[in-house]
């Protein structure tokens, strides 16, 4: 289970929520500029320029601390066991597909690296393009390729933010299923970051509704997002008018 | 031909060159991964010898490393020996001299790593030294060229550190420079011709060698954007 309570500033936004995600599965809604990306790179332990560490603040995953602001405690994002997917997939340009998968599997050897880096390909639908170079993939194959490479090391906590912007809504739906169907398996919690209410609708999760920085909302996705249900409704209902 | 002063003034860059690669690397990753708020203090330090007068950088350095300070007393003590006016006093000068040479190009090179990159890298927990070797190195490879040139043109065309700390003693302090200036001295303009064009050529196919590489860098990157190459 994933638990935090969090205060951190950059320049005038103010990010401040205290939460915590029992369901696997849990859906960070709100519109862009919301907090959604800075809470989860708070969430993977990533320092960014302007915002460095919490300024108050506990994160803790299944009961273990990873930042406890209070006794100066804010473990590297390595070894948080969390992965992150950005919507830029951010694959290492010099290296070959296999060997991005791989980066985070030194410590295996090199037959079970192998097989681990294929397993993960598979699941990303990504296995024919192993011997590719980044520069050589499409949008949607490079983010296929982030979610194996993040999925690789065996991670506790996986965080997306918005990973599945360049693949079309079929692709992303089937993905989405078998991802979601290894996660359960491997018993890995995910948080996804989206602004978009058709996504957060068709997971049916938990939905924490995120906006200016504050928790508004924390609940079913069809009870957290009812007003937006009701929007979309309108709106497609007036399309098909 | 002083074939004596170009081996010397070939081992002295050589040897200078290794030592700040060893030094820059791990310097420049530092200044631009830090989050100290002493890095700007420690970049200004290491850019100083860039403004500061050679031969006002080689009379502290004679001072520093003579028998008048503890720091020169000990280094005797140490190698038997005082480092002033010996080959390893002039690596010493030469690294100190051309330390901005070799780091100001790897920080421009690290700097110029996408932060996406390094974010991912560190996620699938790569440490600080597998983070420089495996990431920054490789994006960084024209930088690298730049520095190991730089440095290497720098510390082969060096002279006012080299007369000051080092004198003109052949085969142990006598570079290049050094034989240029006594041949100008002598009026040997002859020989001090030749001296000049074999330093002038080494810059010349030096910085062609930077250019050539980074034209073909250029033409590589057109086809990079990480991993986003066709939609």
């Amino acid at each position: 289970m994933l638990e935090f309570s969090l205060d951190a500033r950059r320049g005038s936004f103010h990010l401040q929520v205290e939460c915590a995600f029992a369901s696997d599965w849990t859906v960070v809604f709100g519109p862009s500029g919301s907090g959604k990306s800075t809470l989860l790179r708070l969430l993977a332990g990533l320092d960014s320029p302007d915002l460095a560490r919490p300024t108050r603040g506990r994160i803790a995953l299944d009961k273990r601390a990873l930042t406890e602001t209070s006794i100066g405690l804010h473990l590297p994002a390595g070894r948080r066991h969390t992965a992150l997917v950005a919507q830029q997939p951010a694959l290492f340009p010099h290296l070959s597909v296999a060997a991005n998968v791989a980066y985070g599997l030194r410590s295996l050897d090199r037959a079970t690296r192998a097989a681990r880096v294929e397993e993960m390909l598979a699941l990303a639908g990504a296995t024919d393009l192993a011997t590719r170079r980044p520069q050589d993939l499409s949008g949607g194959e490079a983010q296929r390729v982030a979610l194996a490479r993040a999925l690789a090391p065996a991670p506790r906590l996986l965080l997306l933010d918005e990973p599945f912007s360049a693949l079309d809504g079929v692709a992303s739906d089937a993905l989405l299923e078998r991802l979601q169907l290894w996660l359960r398996e491997n018993q890995v919690q995910a948080v996804m970051a989206t602004h978009d209410v058709t996504d957060a609708l068709a997971m049916g999760a938990e939905v924490l509704l995120l906006r200016e920085g504050r928790l508004t909302a924390l609940g079913p996705a069809a009870q957290v997002l009812a007003a937006e249900r009701e929007r979309l409704m309108v709106r497609l209902q007036g399309r098909s008018d | 031909m002083d074939w004596q002063a170009f081996a010397l003034s070939l081992r002295l860059a050589t040897v200078t060159t290794a030592i700040l690669l060893a030094i820059a690397v791990p310097l420049a990753a530092l200044l631009v991964l830090g989050r100290s708020r002493w890095l700007a203090a420690l970049e200004a330090l290491a850019t100083l010898p860039m403004v500061l007068p050679p031969t006002v950088l080689g009379f502290f350095l004679l001072v520093l490393l003579g028998p008048r300070t503890a720091v020169g007393r000990g280094i005797t003590a140490l190698l038997g020996h005082p480092l002033a006016f010996s080959f390893n006093g002039l690596v010493v000068g030469s690294v100190i001299y051309s330390l901005p040479f070799a780091v100001q190009p790897l920080v421009a090179g690290f700097a110029s790593v996408d932060t996406a990159l390094v974010d991912a890298a560190r996620l699938l927990g790569a440490g600080p030294v597998r983070l420089v070797s495996s990431i920054l190195v490789p994006l960084a490879r024209r930088s690298l060229l730049a520095a190991i040139v730089l440095s290497f043109l720098h510390t082969i065309g060096e002279f006012g550190v080299v007369l000051m700390l080092g004198g003109d003693i052949p085969g142990s302090t006598r570079t290049l420079s050094i034989v240029l200036y006594n041949q100008v001295e002598n009026f040997d303009y002859a020989a001090a011709n030749r001296t000049a064009a074999i330093l002038l050529g080494m810059s010349v196919v030096a910085l062609a060698l930077i250019y050539s590489k980074a034209q073909k860098h250029g033409s590589e990157s057109k086809t990079q954007n990480h991993g986003v190459g066709r939609a």
